[in-house]
């Protein structure tokens, strides 16, 4: 019975910890997709480039481990603006040319990172060390931290969307670019805001939950990523929240349950995913695209 | 003897009025000719062995197109059909000890029943989310077959037993490889080029005014994977026999980037595009293994990414609107330098 009890807590805790990484990284990618129709398959190659920033300002240049946390937020954003400028941007509205060039670009920052580097997983840099007993499960400063932090940028973000003049206008040309442009809305501005801020929820992801830096560590959350904003509705903030959780519980629970086939919980996420998707074709959150011009 | 010619004489001026009339059509006769010439020039196994795996990989990319190029069902997970094909072949060939001339029709069979399977969600899905279910479908395949015991695991087959080889002799494999690729290729090309294309391409253009027009859609989607998972499903069977191993990297994310990334980058809707697509990209990346083995996937990247900035169609269309145009009053191509239409003398321009 105290087992019990334990796992449960431990899947509470470790599912959020879990779940608020990818949040970070869905709500970024759903964003981009609502605004500008872009799948940016590089998206989570920025989360993995900031992870490695974190790590070269701290270890190789000396600076305090805050510091560069925020240092490397700051460069992966501007990368990841000037990358929207120069190779997304121009090929915007070419459906499959867009998928293959954001996958070029994800190759590019993978093997650059890998000649700088090498291909082993850099140390782990902790902001915070030790850990404290929640209900008798150990957790890691660590964690909680980056739970913290997760969701304090997420209910910023969410204010931001729905408090604030730019909110509006990054929602309206979601819901439709040719009126937002009509009424008086930058669309290119926006989209380019919108990057900004999808490529900085990216890097807070990597330059904080990202436990160590390796070159493929871009893979196998991009998957999930997919799924997640699949799963929540494309375009939407709320579904791409629930569908974090979703899938943050289920991969918590498939580790858990059986340790030794973790391997699964790839496969497990997907299927929720397919499932939820072959009865509701929308998301559980999602608008239909179905009469887009 | 005056009978033999009068049929070579018909023959030459059929070649001549369908091939010879159009420079790409010129060119893809040319490749094809050089490459049945290649093991006249070199007969080591190790290039022969990059040119059958790039013929292989050629069936492949053309077999997305086929499905995602003319019908517009995005597949992300194209893998799924050349993995089914290889472990189906691969424990087909050890526990049945059936020959490769069954285990490569019947692992294409089980790629045809896995269309059928995920084809099922495009009857609901479209654009995007299509694209995603699909990815879905190889990784969780993935997951099943490390589960099953007697499959290898994460280093494949090749841990039980090695599976039988196409030939002992490499350059009969790369004939097989290559008379394989261009005669699947020209089967692709007539399907795309046939009322059943054409019916493709209406589904990808407007699939509701495709059915209100009468067209069975769902019965055409399902074709259109079906048809995509057989020929993938060659190009695994192909695959396994040629390098003797079925891994869970034949199923993996990034041979499905890999399908699109050739298809896009030698030109979607074409079938002849995805084939020159693959023969630009893997050879040279095969080469720079040994070369440079640090740089090669960078350098490939880059050019990639450069290539799709300046000719966003890709490189076979690029190439194509440069030397033919299109009648303004039949639709038929023309080569460039003609005035007046081949067929309607319509003024070109």
């Amino acid at each position: 019975m105290r087992l019990e009890c334990a796992m449960i807590a431990n899947l509470l805790i470790t599912g959020l910890i879990t779940s608020g990484g990818y949040a970070l990284l869905a709500v970024g990618f759903s964003l981009i997709f609502g605004v500008a129709r872009i799948v940016n398959l590089a998206h989570t190659a920025f989360y993995m480039l900031a992870a490695y920033f974190v790590f070269a300002f701290a270890s190789r240049l000396g600076l305090p481990l805050p510091l560069s946390v925020i240092l490397s937020i700051v460069a992966v954003t501007i990368i990841g603006v000037f990358s929207y400028k120069l190779v997304i941007d121009p090929i915007r509205g070419r459906e499959t040319t867009i998928l293959i060039v954001t996958i070029a670009l994800a190759i590019i920052i993978q093997e650059s990172m890998q000649l700088a580097f090498g291909t082993d997983a850099t140390p782990a840099l902790r902001l915070v060390s030790g850990f404290t007993k929640i209900l008798g499960v150990r957790v890691f400063y660590r964690g909680l931290l980056a739970f913290g932090i997760a969701s304090i940028v997420l209910l910023g973000t969410w204010g931001l969307l729905m408090r604030t003049r730019l909110g509006i206008a990054i929602r309206s040309t979601a819901q439709d670019r040719e009126v937002a442009n009509l009424m008086g809305i930058n669309v290119a501005r926006t989209g380019m805001i919108t990057m900004a801020i999808a490529v900085a929820l990216a890097a807070i992801a990597g330059a904080v939950v990202a436990p160590a830096a390796v070159p493929t560590m871009w893979i196998s959350p991009l998957v999930t990523v997919l799924a997640i904003v699949i799963l929540g509705g494309l375009g939407s903030i709320k579904g791409s929240f629930v569908g974090a959780l979703i899938l943050g519980f289920s991969e918590t629970l498939v580790v858990l349950l059986a340790p030794e086939h973790s391997f699964l919980k790839e496969a497990v996420a997907l299927t929720i995913m397919l499932v939820v998707i072959l009865i509701r074709p929308q998301g559980l959150f999602g608008v239909s695209f179905e009469e887009e011009r | 003897m005056s009978v033999i010619t009068t049929y070579i004489g018909k023959a030459y001026k059929v070649f001549r009025g369908e091939v010879l009339v159009l420079p790409s059509r010129t060119a893809v006769f040319l490749f094809g000719l050089l490459l049945f010439l290649v093991p006249l020039m070199t007969a080591h196994p190790y290039y022969l062995s990059i040119l059958t795996l790039a013929a292989i990989f050629a069936i492949f990319a053309a077999s997305w197109d086929l499905l995602s190029g003319f019908t517009g069902q995005i597949n992300f997970g194209h893998a799924i059909f050349f993995g089914v094909a290889v472990y189906a072949a691969a424990l087909l060939n050890i526990y049945a000890d059936l020959p490769p001339w069954l285990t490569i029709p019947l692992g294409a069979l089980a790629a045809v029943l896995m269309g059928l399977i995920v084809g099922i969600p495009s009857l609901r899905l479209r654009g995007i989310y299509l694209a995603f279910a699909t990815l879905a479908f190889p990784l969780i395949l993935t997951g099943i077959i490390l589960l099953i015991p007697g499959t290898g695991g994460t280093l494949g087959v090749s841990g039980i037993e090695s599976v039988a080889p196409l030939s002992s002799s490499p350059v009969v494999e790369y004939y097989i490889a290559v008379s394989l690729m261009v005669g699947l290729g020209f089967a692709m090309w007539k399907i795309t080029d046939s009322k059943t294309g054409l019916i493709f391409h209406a589904i990808r253009e407007d699939e509701v005014t495709a059915r209100a027009s009468g067209i069975n859609t769902t019965r055409y989607k399902l074709l259109a994977f079906s048809l995509s998972g057989f020929f993938a499903g060659i190009a695994g069977g192909l695959y396994v026999h040629h390098t003797g191993n079925a891994g869970p990297s034949t199923l993996a994310l990034l041979l499905s980037f890999q399908a699109i990334i050739w298809a896009v980058f030698g030109g979607i809707a074409t079938i002849y595009g995805p084939i020159a697509g693959v023969f630009i990209l893997y050879p040279p990346m095969e080469y720079l293994r040994t070369a440079m083995p640090e740089y090669r996937m960078l350098a490939v990247a880059i050019i990639i990414l450069l290539v799709m900035l300046f000719m966003p169609e890709g490189i076979t269309t690029w190439v194509r609107d440069k030397i033919e145009k299109i009648c303004p009053r039949c639709k038929l191509r023309n080569v460039a330098t003609r005035k007046t239409c081949r067929v309607c003398t319509a003024d070109l321009d």
